[in-house]
């Protein structure tokens, strides 16, 4: 028997390298030894991939793309389909916790550097994969069409249409149809089924390239770059475990503890009280009537918000369109904007703590302000904090670089972020007429002033004080 | 003949010509693809006119109709509307109706035919929401001095009883009037141009 399985291992690696790629991904791909918590996110976010995959085939069976069709479809699955609920609600579960795994698994990268030199092209085809996300989702989250479903659609859709000249042709282009219809419906549904695909791709392009430049870790120690040498090789890493079975069994104590709150949610509270499945999609579709309230669903959030705290002028709304799509494109570049001597934030100084927390605090107070009702106070909250996040990017190479002395682009950038906060505060006490209490302008353009300064401007007169690095973490 | 000489110009001309001539063929398979998704003939035939009876309609009551899968407004402004709305322009962007978001013949103060009755796509032009009727007057949760209008609860533009947009709000311009005309005192065609009556 053992001989048998021996020769047909033989007969399948003399024609396909299997044996080759399985040491090189997995038994012999040596990580660094120090990964914590944080580095469960990325088997996580592959686990609930395929549950999407598997869940979503599932729903396809029954669901039917037609407008005539489609809600009453997703009830046929809730109420009908054997297990339909709770393949459902695996589907609906999964999308939002694929993001809360995919916003923890960035946020690693930020805290640890692992977007830098050599990993940039990891966090770009990683960008990417976010990106085909977002796409899928929003594609997704059509097909029950109901109310938030319809018109989610149309405003998102209407997103292009404020393009000069191309704008509205190519909002045509892409409905199939003057309004969201059953066309439109008919081919969200066929991009729905084919994106996961590239998604899956792409997943793997992302494991390829970080297994070439080996994986990063908390103290940022390149171990391929360290002294050779271990228990099961001499020429492996001396920092480096074999992944399997090191991590394998460590990623399945992270699996099980995931699984417990997956579950938890599945069971006892799938719409998470209107976050992951929002009420008024529970009536179908009306295109004579928008919901009281809409906002997306809570991973687009933050990016709403900025899309609705930047007003428009000079006749065109195109502003806010251009700052929501520059608040993902400046996560691409993130790479060429950290200047700082080391890469994690163990060694790094108060300045950048600060920024990152500001940061952090931003995205979620983003998020939490694009599913409210824009008021008065809201909206300079939203601008203030669409500010600060601009800021964290822009100001990047500054206090990455604290005490170095700045360079032509970090200056150039710096100037930019200056004109920034100064139009904005020029907009809150002039421009916007009946706006909010002079008291509450003047808190935003205090603490406006206060990011600016701590992030761009003192980094450039004292040096951010780095802890000292261990001899094996610098390069 | 034996030649063991390689005419690398000659290779490289080879190479670029039959890569270029596969992207003209890609190029063009592409078209048909891409035009595929433009809005089909059944699309584009769906737009016919919609007819209204509007002798019903109260003053101050809104009525709405579907035109081209679009919401289309009907409202009979009450007179003390009608006295409001010329002092609503330091308020707004574009009191004049300046930029080409109705007919001709609805491009005055009240941007419609009849006075009293207002004709309007009920997309805001900011992202396509459709804004909600608000004909209270006086102080409201979000207006201070609010003549009665409309207000998208999506991203909070604002407009009044004309469809004309308030300055300081994400919308940039005026809401539509759709072409319309009236077939009699109490009939209303919606989608077509006509005489003025």
């Amino acid at each position: 028997m053992k001989t048998m399985i021996m020769n047909l291992m033989e007969w399948v690696d003399a024609r396909f390298p299997l044996s080759r790629a399985t040491r090189e991904h997995v038994t012999e791909y040596y990580a660094p030894k120090n990964f914590n918590f944080w580095y469960f996110f990325g088997s996580l976010a592959l686990l609930v991939l395929a549950l999407q995959i598997v869940t979503g085939v599932l729903l396809a069976m029954n669901y039917k793309p037609d407008a005539d069709l489609a809600f009453a479809s997703v009830e046929y699955i809730m109420r009908d389909v054997k297990g339909g609920w709770f393949i459902r609600y695996m589907h609906s579960t999964g999308a939002s916790m694929f993001f809360v795994v995919i916003y923890l698994h960035m946020f690693r990268a930020l805290l640890y550097g692992s977007y830098r030199n050599p990993r940039e092209l990891v966090w770009i085809v990683g960008m990417v994969i976010y990106l085909a996300m977002m796409a899928t989702a929003f594609f997704g989250y059509l097909l029950p069409w109901g109310q938030m479903s319809y018109w989610g659609a149309q405003v998102i859709v209407n997103l292009f249409e404020t393009l000069p000249i191309v704008g509205g042709p190519l909002s045509e282009w892409i409905r199939g149809d003057y309004v969201i219809s059953d066309i439109t419906l008919n081919r969200f549904y066929a991009f729905h089924y084919l994106v996961p695909f590239i998604l899956a791709g792409l997943v793997f392009v992302h494991i390829v390239s970080m297994h070439k430049v080996g994986s990063n870790n908390p103290d940022g120690v390149e171990i391929k770059k360290g002294p050779k040498g271990n228990r099961w090789s001499e020429d492996a890493p001396k920092d480096g475990i074999p992944f399997h079975p090191y991590y394998t069994v460590k990623d399945l104590l992270g699996t099980v503890i995931f699984l417990a709150v997956f579950f938890a949610i599945v069971f006892f509270m799938p719409e998470m009280g209107g976050y992951f499945i929002e009420q008024p999609n529970y009536e179908p579709a009306n295109p004579l009537k928008t919901p009281e309230h809409i906002a997306p669903v809570w991973y687009f959030t933050p990016y709403y918000a900025i899309l609705r705290a930047i007003p428009s002028f000079a006749g065109t709304q195109v502003w806010g369109v251009l700052g929501m799509f520059a608040s993902i494109a400046l996560l691409f570049v993130l790479p060429w904007l950290d200047r700082s001597p080391v890469k994690s934030i163990r060694y790094k100084g108060p300045i950048t703590k600060f920024s990152l927390t500001v940061f952090a605090v931003t995205f979620v107070v983003l998020g939490w302000l694009g599913t409210q009702a824009p008021t008065t106070n809201l909206t300079i909250m939203s601008q203030f904090f669409t500010l600060a996040y601009m800021l964290f990017f822009l100001l990047y190479p500054c206090f990455s670089a604290a005490g170095t002395g700045l360079t032509l682009v970090a200056r150039a950038l710096l100037g930019l972020s200056v004109g920034m906060v100064l139009a904005t505060i020029f907009y809150w006490w002039v421009l916007w007429s009946g706006g909010p209490t002079a008291a509450v302008r003047a808190l935003y353009t205090l603490l406006s002033l206060v990011i600016l300064f701590v992030m761009g401007i003192l980094p450039a007169l004292r040096p951010d004080t780095v802890r000292p690095v261990p001899e094996r973490i610098e390069k | 003949m034996t030649d063991d000489q390689v005419d690398n110009s000659r290779r490289r001309l080879l190479t670029i010509t039959t890569a270029g001539v596969g992207l003209v063929g890609a190029a063009g398979l592409a078209v048909p693809f891409a035009a595929s998704m433009a809005p089909s003939e059944r699309a584009r035939a769906a737009g016919a006119p919609v007819e209204v009876d509007i002798s019903n309609l109260e003053p101050g009551q809104q009525l709405t109709v579907e035109w081209r899968g679009k919401p289309v407004w009907i409202i009979k402004r009450t007179p003390e509307v009608l006295d409001l709305l010329p002092d609503m322009d330091g308020r707004l962007v574009d009191p004049a109706s300046e930029s080409d978001q109705q007919p001709d013949y609805a491009r005055n103060p009240l941007r419609s035919i009849r006075d009293e009755i207002l004709v309007l796509v009920g997309i805001c032009t900011h992202l396509g929401c459709s804004p909600k009727y608000q004909p209270e007057i006086g102080a409201v949760s979000f207006d201070d001095d609010w003549k009665g209008g409309f207000l998208c609860a999506c991203h909070g533009s604002k407009f009044d009883l004309a469809g004309r947009v308030f300055a300081g709000v994400p919308a940039p311009t005026n809401l539509v009037v759709p072409p319309h005309q009236y077939l009699s005192d109490t009939r209303l065609l919606i989608g077509e141009d006509g005489a003025v009556t």
